[in-house]
């Protein structure tokens, strides 16, 4: 794998990039892209590039606009009342907020898991298959396989495959997170997005949450927001830091934990505010 | 004493000590009486409500015993006590009293006792009830030979049997078989139940056929616009069915009087206690029991058999005698056809509200509106369901569809499907707010999960978010159902009668008659006991059937509960 790709490059949004590229390009750009609140505007001008098949973290205090950035990923924010954006963001070059884009169809190809495990009030092996029921598939035969694979794939195949009728709100709540991590690749999508997915969880079922990330990491491009900077330094190849709604310093995790680029950045992952 | 005013803090002993307890009302103590105080004086209320019509309405059945009550001025009456009560008798007749009894009516501040007896015979004494001073009563007796007899005509006979004349045989009193009497009556019941089944049913069928034979008529008449070919065809065709029919009729006129004429051959001469005497055919009379002479276990059997005939028979004597059944059936056809009209509309009203529209000002206007709707009362309503339902709605389609019917209307008067729409209307608000509420309440995190595994809003709402409130909505429908099966007011306007002819469901194509009016337990309670000629016979009747209106709607309640605690476990428990 490739390593620092680009070196310190200050650009006129005056974010810092030292980025580890992927083999295979990018995913999302994004580009000069701003949100605002009504008329509180809540991201500035951020502009970065994700590379394919890599963990990517985002970093920062409350407020700072990394959960904000990650739903505008799939459009989680079209659901609140008074949000305007501009500026460009792109899935492997399709622009996501052009005219005429089938938002459900985008969705499917962004797999999300939220801060708080949210199974369904169903059956386990109904909450794997969800995205395959709204789709319409019948075939009981595709399904048992898509719920095998993608429970194989989330590490709860063993826990899970003799109670797969039982309701999934019997699980624990690490096992649940699971299931929702199981339920989001079930749709195969090419981009994971994780809102904070471990901390709601204990210390255990976080490392395993982790070991996960680690193994998914490859097959499905994965950014993850998260509060937990040993965590970010675990999982991810790329951190990008964020402040006040701007994107501070993006690059290779090792660099901006042990030697960032920008005061800032050294003054959040040393623990002088934050 | 609380704990919390025991406690001190304890960082600075010296200047603590000194400090004043905390006082009474910051720790709230009244308040907490008055809190108390306010549920015990609720509940007292409804648990004493209760307790008044469980209490009557139980006890009603119950045979009592037959008093002869031998009066100081040598009459003789006899009959059941029912109750006693203080009153003030009037000055003049005191002063006509003996000196004991004056002096015991002044040390009780001028109030003596007096028993309502029940002595039936409406036919001979023009009354069914007489109050008996207890200072005019020389002596009371309890005679085992005293009969009670429930007739279907003139209420309770109090007496004697004089003779019975079982198809000519003939027995007098002291020889008479009673197991013969007994089968010969069940017999005769037998038989009046296969003349109300010919009369009612069969005899009913045939007239219907031949009234649809006419109607078919008249539609050919309506469409060829008079007599033309075609017309003459269906009159004759229309004819040839009618005297088939009217033969089939005759056929059966025949057989129910028969089995009247068998009946007329078994009599009973009855007396009274005065010596009057009345015969009797023994089919007219439904139960006889000896009052005085019934041991606890021939006392449950009556007590039973009269609960048995409340709930399956038919109403007579002006509603106050017999059963409710029609009742039951209509108050809970009309409860559950509500609750089918209310639930969707309700549902899909709220949906729209909470989850499709755009949260302003007239949502909120909507909102309260809907909330007011609560507030009108409910007259209002039936007035509302009988000018538009009834009259436009009804009347039109009758217009439409039953042209051959006019100037009889069909659907353009009061009836099942009117009464239960209007009541829909009337508890559509309280559905509204409770779905709001469920809608409200499914967490974001849930509605989240699925738009973000590329469900549409639609298929989020369908499979995650109405599932997950169900349970809520299911408490609205309770909230609605109890509101309306207990509603009488706009039912008396849209189609509750105080006798209905038929039921609204029957053999007869289509089996479910929208159009029909129909009896309800609520009207029946109102009717009984306060439009009927004999107030003090329906007053038991209007306990007894208080009994069965809530138990009837605390059963259906019931029913909802268990389903909506199922649904609870289902889609909420569990969760960490």
């Amino acid at each position: 794998m490739a390593t620092v790709a680009r070196s310190i490059q200050p650009d006129e949004s005056g974010t810092v990039y030292h980025v580890r590229a992927g083999a295979e390009g990018t995913v999302i750009d994004v580009d000069g892209f701003n949100l605002f609140y009504g008329k509180k505007q809540a991201l500035f001008d951020i502009t970065f590039s994700v590379p394919r098949g890599l963990v990517c973290a985002l970093i920062g205090p409350s407020g700072c606009g990394k959960s904000t950035l990650l739903r505008c990923l799939n459009r989680m924010n079209d659901l609140i009342d008074d949000v305007t954006i501009n500026g460009d963001m792109r899935i492997e070059g399709h622009d996501l907020y052009g005219p005429g884009v089938d938002v459900i169809a985008l969705r499917k190809r962004m797999g999300m898991v939220f801060q708080k495990p949210n199974p369904f009030p169903m059956s386990i092996f109904e909450n794997v298959v969800y995205p395959l029921r709204i789709d319409g598939v019948r075939d009981r035969n595709v399904l048992e396989e898509t719920c095998e694979r993608a429970l194989k794939g989330a590490a709860l195949w063993d826990e899970a495959k003799d109670r797969l009728k039982e309701s999934a709100l019997g699980l624990s709540g690490g096992q649940q997170q699971r299931l929702c991590i199981a339920r989001a690749i079930a749709a195969d999508p090419e981009v994971l997005l994780m809102d904070e997915p471990c901390s709601a969880l204990d210390p255990i079922a976080t490392s395993k949450i982790e070991e996960l990330i680690d193994e998914l990491k490859g097959r499905y491009t994965i950014i993850i927001v998260t509060h937990n900077m040993q965590q970010a330094a675990r999982v991810s190849d790329n951190t990008a830091f964020m402040y006040l709604g701007r994107l501070i310093e993006f690059g290779e995790t090792e660099i901006l934990f042990t030697a960032p680029k920008v005061t800032k950045t050294l003054d959040y992952v040393t623990g002088r505010f934050g | 004493m609380p704990p919390d005013s025991g406690h001190t803090f304890t960082t600075s002993g010296a200047a603590r000590a000194t400090s004043r307890p905390t006082d009474l009302r910051a720790r709230g103590e009244p308040f907490l009486w008055g809190l108390g105080g306010a549920l015990a004086f609720g509940v007292m209320m409804v648990a004493g409500l209760l307790l008044l019509v469980l209490w009557n309405g139980f006890a009603t059945f119950y045979p009592r015993p037959i008093h002869v009550v031998t009066l100081v001025n040598g009459d003789v009456i006899a009959g059941e006590p029912t109750r006693t009560e203080d009153f003030r008798p009037p000055a003049t007749e005191v002063a006509a009293l003996p000196a004991a009894v004056r002096a015991g009516i002044e040390t009780n501040l001028g109030f003596a006792d007096r028993t309502l007896y029940r002595t039936g015979n409406f036919d001979l004494y023009g009354d069914d009830f007489r109050w008996i001073t207890d200072y005019a009563v020389a002596r009371v007796a309890t005679p085992p030979d005293l009969y009670l007899f429930e007739r279907l005509e003139w209420g309770a006979f109090i007496g004697r049997i004089k003779s019975v004349d079982l198809a000519g045989a003939t027995f007098y009193a002291g020889g008479i078989p009673l197991d013969r009497l007994v089968a010969a009556h069940d017999e005769a019941r037998r038989r009046w139940r296969q003349i109300r089944e010919i009369e009612h049913d069969e005899i009913g069928r045939v007239n219907q056929q031949i009234e649809s034979e006419r109607l078919a008529l008249r539609k050919v008449e309506l469409r060829s616009g008079g007599p033309a070919t075609d017309y003459a065809d269906a009159a004759r065709r229309t004819d040839a069915r009618v005297v088939t029919l009217t033969g089939e009729y005759e056929g059966l006129a025949a057989r129910a009087a028969a089995l009247k004429a068998e009946n007329a051959r078994y009599t009973i001469t009855l007396t009274e206690i005065g010596g009057r005497e009345k015969s009797q055919n023994l089919a007219d009379i439904v139960r006889f029991y000896p009052a005085n002479d019934l041991s606890v276990l021939a006392r449950l059997g009556v007590y039973f058999s009269r609960w048995g005939e409340f709930l399956t028979a038919e109403p007579r004597e002006a509603n106050t005698e017999g059963g409710v059944l029609p009742a039951i059936f209509g108050t809970f056809a009309m409860t559950l056809l509500m609750v089918v009209a209310v639930a969707p509309f309700g549902v899909m009203t709220a949906l729209y509200l909470r989850e499709y529209a755009r949260q302003g000002r007239l949502v909120s206007i909507v909102r309260i509106s809907v909330n007011n709707l609560a507030g009108v009362p409910s007259i209002v309503y039936g007035v509302f369901g009988l000018g538009f339902f009834a009259y436009i709605v009804g009347g039109t389609i009758d217009q439409v569809f039953f042209p051959e019917r006019l100037p009889n209307p069909t659907f353009g008067t009061g009836g099942l499907l009117w009464s239960a729409l209007t009541l829909a209307l009337l508890t559509v608000p309280v559905v509204i707010v409770a779905t709001e509420e469920a809608l409200a309440a499914v967490p974001r995190s849930m509605r989240e999960g699925s738009l973000a595994c590329g469900a549409s809003k639609w298929q989020t709402i369908h499979r995650i978010v109405l599932p997950r409130a169900m349970p809520g909505i299911m408490t609205g429908l309770i909230l609605a159902m109890a509101r309306g099966a207990g509603e009488v007011a706009p039912l008396m306007l849209v189609g509750v009668v105080k006798l209905a002819p038929e039921l609204p469901i029957d053999g007869i194509f289509p089996y479910i008659h929208f159009e029909r009016s129909f009896m309800h337990l609520g009207f029946h309670i109102y009717d009984v006991g306060f439009q009927s000629r004999n107030s003090e016979a329906g007053k038991p009747m209007v306990f007894v059937t208080t009994l069965l209106l809530i138990a009837l709607v605390a059963l259906m309640n019931a029913t909802a509960i268990v389903v909506r605690n199922r649904l609870k476990r289902k889609f909420v428990g569990g969760q960490f």
